[in-house]
């Protein structure tokens, strides 16, 4: 019998074996987390909320319910922004939804939905989904039915350092775009840095974009290019040239094409620290930037807020409000429960315990009074007067056509793009969908 | 750069077993159990390839094939959306994408870049602490120990050390009155390539080193020593003893180096994530974002057949023109001897 000269038999026979014995220890330790006890509902429960303040607030909503219900086990499992996305698309796309988790609606849900790995929760809600304010509830409203509800909603604007501004001696918060102009040309002039931007996570850059757009060619102007997939308008290419106006300043934070948001040096820790005197941004701004420093303080009282301003010449109003929420959407395959919990969650006594950590703006109707920071009182009178609404763009649209918004805001930021080319890029993204 | 998964090439002088072996003269035709013998050998050998064809087939080959299937068609990911059929219109639209030849061109400058500039400091390296320093084995463990970290660590770590604000890298120069110079390592879109090339050298010219140094070790002393008595200088005793014999070893790690430089995406994720504005961007990367970020997979699965390819041509022609003299047996030699 033949055997190769430097490998016996024996040792053959002993390697193959262990090779299947290790194949076999690999499949038996990736096994999932199927099954559990009968007759207990398990919750899979994915959320962004990985840090302060809201990570124990809702770990406490949870241990409540399940206190309260003996039949229910939540699984929570909390993941950073980005992380979160990429988990959520390998599970989505393989049919295999979690249970509750985080959706900010418009046209990411709506390919969820059309997938089929959302359910219709319309019906199950409909006894306390009157209590949600309307606006809010749109982004996650699919031709007519509902598939998630929002616990915050809020509009991006300006967060600015009070001392800042005294300091370079701009008395007011500027009304129009040529104003704001005027105050980085001022801020520059004292020495300070006038913007802080997280040109790496590209979203940030985005928002400029966007509240030019809705400035100068109103609300229409975006429903008009959701419809046809068409950006190559006037206003657009307007809203680039604008911003372009403001790049060429170089207004931003040193670095900051590699800067992260919520990065320890990133935009928000930039604010928070007084490294910069303003940044645009959502609701959540002021939470973030406190966790960026190292008293978790923040500004604190000399923190202020301001709407983006109005644009010369545009057909925008001033209180069109550009922003978006955050909500929870429910997998296919959710058990009953988590309707429930959905409801415990969004009852009013819990939105009241959420908003006065000042991290979000509740949308139950009655939780408005609980609100304590002054900041986020502006920020949900300013929403509540709101004449229109946009949702972020890159969750409005589909995913493709929302990532090469990002991407080209991004190549405008960094100046290797005009205005009219960004918008022929992404004009043939949203075309070929 | 790093080795590929499945560690297919064989070092320099390994025999493989014969794939296609001659008949053997056998006994008499009447002869019945030693015929058997040979059958029973056969089958007990295709019983113990099974588990491995299986897994390979499993694995490697079947997944290849269901990614060649679906980049022939425009499909968002989902099992239930329908698959749009295309033909080579991702492949068409590849070729035509700015984004995908500047990945083409940037992963040849690495390359390069890699062939020249790290390799030889590599080599350089090794041929130092081949000599009998002090405390020679402490610097060979020392410039080993980066190639441990995974690369994600070492992708995070110098995060920190390119950081504008508070980065170790910013000290450093300030401490020479460079500090201006040192703020963009990462957020320049002219130098952030050469600034990701920077933590892949640091990352893997360690493993370089130590495949350089075993090398060397089977260099007989007697023919260096030879030359140095036949009047050769240092330089000429390395340019002509040393470095042929070497041979092998800097074919195989110039293999190991390409490939890995034509499948790197860790470092430059985690380090940039392709950006700023794509300036940083490499194959790997753009299919995750369009794979995983757009949606868009079956122009993602487009860019892994094309990774895919390249690799294999590469691999191919360089073990059939360059490799010939150190491998027998190799597949594109198969037959000749």
């Amino acid at each position: 019998m033949t055997t190769p000269p430097y490998l016996s038999r024996r040792s053959f026979l002993g390697l193959t074996g262990a090779a299947a014995g290790a194949v076999l220890l690999g499949a038996c330790s990736s096994g999932g987390s199927g099954g559990g006890e009968p007759g207990v509902q398990e919750i899979d429960w994915w959320h962004i909320q990985n840090g302060e303040p809201l990570k124990p607030v809702w770990q406490e909503f949870a241990d409540e319910f399940m206190a309260a219900n003996s039949g229910v086990k939540i699984n929570i499992t909390d993941r950073e922004n980005e992380a979160f996305k990429a988990a959520l698309t390998t599970a989505t796309q393989a049919g295999n939804p979690p249970d509750l988790f985080q959706s900010w609606g418009g046209g990411v849900l709506r390919e969820q939905v059309q997938a089929g790995v959302v359910k219709d929760i319309t019906d199950a809600v409909s006894g306390w989904v009157g209590n949600i304010i309307p606006a809010a509830l749109g982004p996650y409203t699919i031709d007519g039915r509902i598939y998630g509800i929002p616990w915050d909603v809020g509009m991006v604007g300006f967060w600015y350092n009070k001392d800042h501004f005294a300091q370079a001696g701009i008395t007011s918060p500027p009304a129009t775009w040529s104003e704001l102009l005027a105050a980085v040309d001022a801020l520059k002039e004292a020495g300070i840095v006038p913007i802080a931007l997280a040109g790496a996570d590209k979203w940030p850059a985005h928002f400029w974009w966007s509240y030019l757009a809705i400035r100068i060619g109103g609300l229409e102007l975006l429903a008009q290019a959701e419809a046809d997939g068409d950006f190559n308008k006037p206003d657009f290419i307007r809203a680039g040239e604008e911003f372009k106006r403001l790049i060429d300043k170089e207004p931003f934070q040193p670095g900051f094409l590699a800067a992260g948001y919520g990065a320890p040096d990133g935009q928000a820790a930039a604010v928070g620290n007084g490294q910069a005197a303003m940044e645009l941004m959502g609701q959540w701004a002021p939470a973030v930037q406190a966790a960026n420093t190292p008293d978790e303080k923040g500004l604190g009282d000399k923190l202020g807020f301001f709407p983006f301003p109005t644009v010369e010449g545009g057909k925008g109003k001033s209180t069109d409000v550009f922003g978006g929420g955050n909500g929870f959407a429910v997998g296919r395959d959710a058990p009953d429960a988590t309707l429930d919990f959905l409801k415990y969650f969004l009852d009013v006594e819990q939105q009241r315990r959420a908003a006065e950590t000042g991290a979000i703006l509740p949308t139950v109707k009655g939780a408005e009074d609980a609100i304590k920071d002054p900041n986020a009182k502006v920020v949900a009178e300013t929403f509540a007067q709101a004449t229109g609404f946009q949702l972020y763009l890159d969750q409005a649209f589909p995913p493709a056509v929302g990532t090469q918004v990002n991407d080209s805001v991004a190549e405008l930021v960094a100046g290797n793009k005009s205005p009219a080319e960004i918008v022929q890029d992404i004009t043939a993204t949203a075309q070929n969908q | 750069m790093n080795p590929p998964a499945l560690a297919d090439e064989l070092p320099a002088g390994h025999r493989p077993t014969e794939t296609a072996s001659p008949a053997k003269p056998g006994p008499a035709p009447g002869a019945r159990s030693p015929r058997r013998g040979r059958g029973r050998d056969r089958w007990i050998g295709v019983i113990f390839i099974t588990p491995a064809l299986i897994l390979f087939v499993g694995l490697v080959l079947g997944p290849i094939g269901i990614a060649a299937y679906t980049s022939l068609f425009k499909w968002n990911g989902y099992v239930t959306a329908p698959m749009q059929y295309v033909g080579l219109g991702n492949f068409t639209r590849l070729f035509q994408d700015q984004i995908f030849i500047g990945d083409l061109k940037r992963g040849f400058i690495l390359i390069v870049l890699s062939l020249v500039v790290q390799l030889p400091a590599a080599l350089g390296l090794a041929m130092l602490l081949n000599q009998p320093l002090k405390g020679r084995t402490f610097y060979r463990l020392l410039f080993f120990a980066p190639y441990v970290l995974s690369e994600v660590t070492t992708g995070v770590l110098f995060l920190l050390v390119f950081s504008p604000n508070r980065g170790m890298a910013k000290e450093v120069f300030g401490w020479v009155g460079l500090e201006d110079l040192a703020v963009n390592w990462l957020s320049d879109q002219r130098i952030v390539l050469y600034s990701v090339f920077v933590v892949i050298s640091w990352k893997y010219f360690g493993f370089h080193m130590i495949l350089y140094l075993a090398g060397r070790q089977n260099i007989p002393k007697e023919l260096t020593e030879a030359a140095t008595v036949d009047g050769a200088s240092p330089w000429q005793v390395f340019r002509s003893v040393t470095l042929p014999l070497l041979g092998p070893t800097i074919r195989i790690s110039i293999f190991l180096s390409v490939i890995g430089a034509i499948q790197l995406f860790d470092m430059v994720w985690v380090l940039t994530r392709g950006g700023p504005a794509h300036a940083s961007e490499v194959m790997a990367v753009t299919l995750f974002e369009y794979g995983f970020r757009r949606f868009e997979v079956g122009y993602a699965t487009a860019i892994s057949i094309v990774m895919f390819l390249i690799c294999l041509v590469f691999a191919l022609l360089y073990q059939r023109y360059v490799l010939r003299r150190d491998i027998e047996g190799a597949i594109t030699v198969m037959g000749r001897k």
